[in-house]
């Protein structure tokens, strides 16, 4: 077993594992630390800077930075949260997501962290860009305007052989993710459901099931995204 | 030299909308029209979106009565994914549907007729703008106006329960509906605290229609004889000629109530109705097609419902009913402020089959959601509080709405609606030299009667800056009043 080490997080006393990353450490302390492109099981990327926390004064995404022992970390401070604000206000205005037609609306991370940070209207114009539906594959849609290209879908979602159904096409501006058509017409119920359960918005969405959970019982209704943490 | 005036916006009606009346040099109306000023391209726009986000998305149309929009495209969906035809669904969507569909029924009606226009009986057409409103009612009819907050809360409060939120809640799903009412909400809404219990809403519809009836009792000229004119009414009837606002055949009746649409499944709509656009408008102008463009508009809502209907289905409402027929030798029913009346008598109908399916086990149990062989077209129909709402799509091979058509209930009543403008203009302004506030009004309570949602999206009630100019012949400005 590792060994417990110690380690402030705004000011408060915490202990965890020797090398465990921040974001988790974090959690076995009461602590939330946004998170995005993070999800549970899967190498973290650090690519959508969500969880960005100063470490002994200086910038480093939690969810890729091992915990030592002394390290002094800044979370809840409010250039920090305007920091993180500002990149969810990003990724609302460079998409097109509108919440009330989503059916991920109610289970939708972006969305919940919206609510979080009292997003309220952008400071940033929207791009409104010129997206494609791709409704081509038997199990699955990929709404390519609600993608924030986070690539959980890539990196969690494999086959037998571990390729996997998803893809980055292009780059840039241009960026998109794509499916695989092959994979696709193969895929299972089980792990279309899979696909649209890891995705944090509604780009991937199953077919002909929408709203089949009532409002009240969806994921975030009852509390905010993250209060499952500071409140156990 | 003659004069156009301008009324806009139109006041205490759901959206925007203009009023242009024409003057000739004698100061005689020669025409008056009703413009819908808004564009707002739902049928485009949805286009490409998967199918089944039609109920959720096209209900942003309202938010008045976003329900009927929701239920209308679910009625339409549950034709494409195979669960029938309006009689497909289990007994527990069906009845869940229902009473998401009477408990919008009844809000939206208590609204228009306590808020919007409650206010033009009770101080009068020329009352005092200041007062002519629901806050003058508060202040002075203080038990009307808590009547019509109640039951209104108590119709959002029926909507919440059955699909998730009061407004542009997620209930209907294609095939049928994603939750039962929990025994406790029914009970609540069976025998919960004095007033908010469904025997305390029947009282107070009750007494709704009762307060007009005394109303119209000492105010006959007014009620009868304003925007009064002949027209074809048009609704859904039960297949046994009941009324029945959620599911039924297409009927219409003639102003004499000769039959001249004959209970048609409105799966084939198109073969009966068509559109008409004019340019200076952004709403079409529907009618019967046998019936031609210039004989063939006709009536929907309230009041057309209780003409077309043989009887309503609970008893107090038959009661009324009968009542209301009597008047005119149960002939149709042609004054557009009787609207009001057929109105009331519906909402007092909604209250009763609210507490009927409250009372029925299977909305707390029992299967959700049926589905059979999908098809790539679908049309649903449902008398929305306004009137005749038909929501018509297509799908492609992908599941996406390849083309989407809606005739919302206002867009039906377009016609009549010009009829009642140009009726009233033409009994309160010709050969006036002045036009005066009251006059407006006038114009605006013969609108007001069809509770028309003009753009039919969420805008605030309440009052609108209203403008009157004045043009002459040559369309210069004359004279220019704002209030």
């Amino acid at each position: 077993m590792s060994e417990k080490i110690n380690f402030i997080i705004d000011g408060k006393e915490c202990q965890s594992e020797e090398g465990k990353y921040l974001v988790d450490a974090a959690k076995e302390n009461g602590i939330y630390i946004p998170t995005l492109c993070n999800y549970e099981g899967l190498k973290p990327k650090g690519s959508c800077r969500i969880c960005t926390v100063k470490i002994n004064g200086r910038f480093a995404t939690a969810c890729t930075s091992p915990v030592h022992d002394g390290m002094n970390i800044e979370n809840e401070t409010e250039e920090l949260k305007d920091m993180r604000k500002q990149i969810i206000e990003l990724l609302f205005v460079s998409g097109n997501h509108f919440c009330p037609a989503c059916e991920k609306s109610g289970n939708c991370e972006l969305q919940a962290l919206a609510y979080r940070f009292k997003m309220m209207a952008p400071r940033f114009p929207f791009a409104f860009p010129n997206k494609e539906i791709d409704a081509s594959h038997p199990k699955i849609i990929k709404d390519q305007n609600r993608c924030i290209l986070c690539k959980r879908c890539i990196r969690g979602i494999k086959d037998e052989e571990g390729k996997s159904y998803f893809a980055y096409q292009n780059r840039g501006k241009d960026s998109l993710v794509v499916v695989d058509r092959k994979l696709a017409a193969e895929m299972t119920a089980e792990k279309a459901q899979q696909a649209m359960d890891i995705c944090p918005v509604g780009s991937i969405i199953v077919r002909e099931k929408g709203w089949d959970t009532p409002i009240g019982d969806r994921k975030y209704d009852k509390a905010p995204i993250g209060s499952d943490i500071e409140n156990n | 030299m003659g004069r156009k005036i301008t009324i806009e916006p139109v006041t205490r009606v759901e959206g925007h909308g203009k009023v242009t009346i024409h003057l000739d040099d004698q100061g005689n109306v020669t025409q008056s029209r009703l413009h819908i000023v808004e564009f707002r391209g739902f049928e485009r726009f949805v286009q490409g979106r998967p199918y089944w986000e039609m109920p959720v998305l096209v209900q942003r149309l309202c938010g008045i009565c976003p329900v009927s929009h929701h239920l209308a495209a679910a009625k339409a969906l549950d034709v494409i994914v195979g669960a029938g035809m309006g009689d497909g669904l289990t007994p527990t969507a069906e009845k869940m549907r229902r009473l998401m569909h009477y408990g919008q029924i009844f809000q939206s009606h208590s609204l228009h007729f306590f808020h919007l226009a409650a206010p033009d009986m009770v101080f009068g057409i020329d009352g005092d703008p200041a007062i002519r409103n629901v806050i003058g009612l508060v202040l002075t009819n203080k038990e009307l106006a808590v009547q019509g907050v109640m039951m209104r809360k108590f119709g959002q409060e029926i909507i919440s329960a059955t699909a998730g939120k009061k407004i542009h809640g997620t209930g209907a799903i294609p095939g049928g509906i994603n939750k039962h009412l929990s025994e406790t909400e029914r009970d609540e809404f069976l025998k919960g605290a004095d007033p908010m219990n469904i025997d305390k809403m029947i009282d107070w519809s009750q007494a709704a229609v009762d307060w007009f009836k005394d109303y119209h009792k000492n105010n006959k000229d007014f009620i009868d004889t304003y925007a009064d004119f002949p027209s074809n009414h048009l609704s859904l009837v039960r297949k046994d000629g009941a009324m029945d606002l959620y599911h039924g055949v297409l009927r219409a009746v003639d102003s004499e109530g000769k039959k001249i649409l004959h209970d048609v499944d409105y799966q084939n709509y198109l073969d009966y109705i068509d559109e008409e656009v004019r340019s200076w408008s952004y709403m079409k102008f529907p009618y019967l097609k046998e019936y031609g463009k210039q004989n063939g508009w006709y009536t929907v809502g309230p009041l057309a419902r209780l003409n077309t209907a043989d009887f309503i289905p609970s008893p107090l409402a038959q009661k009324e009913f009968e009542i209301y027929k009597a008047y005119t030798g149960g002939k149709p029913n042609n004054m557009s402020m009787h609207m009001h009346w057929a109105r009331l008598i519906e909402i007092l109908h909604s209250a009763e089959m609210m507490k009927e399916l409250l009372n029925d086990p299977d909305i707390v149990s029992g299967e959700l959601v049926t589905k059979g062989q999908k098809v790539n077209e679908g049309i649903g129909l449902l008398e929305a509080p306004r009137g005749t709402l038909f929501h018509h799509y297509e799908i492609n091979g992908k599941d996406q709405i390849s083309m989407a058509n809606l005739i919302v209930s206002t867009t039906n009543n377009n016609q009549p609606m010009n009829n009642a403008v140009n009726q009233v203009a033409k009994t309160w302004m010709s050969g006036q030299t002045e036009i005066t506030e009251p006059m407006m009004n006038a114009v605006e309570v013969s609108i007001r009667a069809y509770d028309p949602c003009l753009s039919c999206a969420t805008h605030a009630f309440g009052q609108m800056p209203l403008e009157v100019s004045l043009y002459n012949a040559n369309n210069e400005l004359i004279d220019y009043k704002r209030k």
